[in-house]
């Protein structure tokens, strides 16, 4: 499913990367704790994370993830919303919590 | 091809970046895109490992037709206890660092799974030496 519909129908906020929506999502991923990511993740993922320094975009950007998505409200830092229009990874957002958002993500793409 | 990074000790505004440049050189090179995800991790965790425990380190990368080997030299406080520091889930990081998502106790066990030589020397008060040896084939 492209980013764009997810992003649609669960009603996320698209805090950068409007021009990289059409990219296709594989799946997802779920963790606050970056090795656990770094180690497990894979490529065309979505990342669910309450994160929001500019390391998510190190690591999802080297495990070719397809976008990150912070839970309960958070936003992205300045420096992570840069980091993201250069590595052309969309940062999303969402008031749920995150079990709640991945139950609907997983209905999505499972 | 050979290529030399410096990481400063504390400064996670750069961690990652010798990791990503090294994946786009190996990108450029044709190295197969499995091989690339396993240098990625084990690099990146050995990164992030000078910047959150050592005062400051130097990434050694040399590539060679058959693979990659990677040495990364840092001043710092050393490892007391090799064993306990490979067990999953056991680390010495800062509240700061954990904070952050680091500090998990993954970071020398993913290298480990994803190289294909991997060694430890490190001397308590002086630093740490890793080794990383993954092959492209």
């Amino acid at each position: 499913m492209k980013l764009a519909e997810i992003a649609e129908k669960l009603d996320l906020t698209v805090f950068s990367g409007e021009n990289n929506l059409d990219k296709e999502v594989t799946g997802g991923y779920a963790s606050d704790l970056l090795s656990d990511v770094m180690g497990h993740a894979k490529e065309g993922q979505i990342w669910v994370t309450l994160q929001t320094h500019k390391n998510t975009m190190g690591v999802a950007s080297l495990k070719d993830l397809s976008a990150v998505v912070l839970v309960k409200g958070f936003a992205p830092e300045a420096d992570t919303l840069k980091l993201s229009e250069i590595e052309g990874i969309p940062v999303l957002g969402s008031d749920k919590e995150a079990f709640e958002l991945c139950g609907e993500l997983y209905k999505l793409l499972g | 091809m050979q290529f030399e990074y410096k990481v400063e000790g504390g400064d996670f505004t750069m961690a990652g970046v010798a990791s990503s440049q090294v994946k786009k050189t190996l990108k450029q090179l044709g190295v197969d895109s499995s091989v690339i995800k396993r240098v990625v991790v084990a690099l990146y965790e050995a990164e992030v490992n000078i910047v959150a425990h050592a005062y400051r380190g130097v990434i050694y990368v040399d590539i060679e037709g058959d693979g990659i080997k990677l040495k990364l030299v840092d001043e710092g406080p050393g490892i007391p206890d090799v064993p306990l520091a490979m067990t999953k889930g056991f680390s010495t990081a800062s509240p700061s660092v954990r904070e952050m998502g680091f500090g998990a106790g993954m970071g020398l066990p993913n290298i480990s799974e994803n190289a294909d030589f991997f060694s430890i020397e490190t001397q308590v008060g002086q630093g740490t030496t890793l080794q990383i040896e993954i092959n492209f084939t």
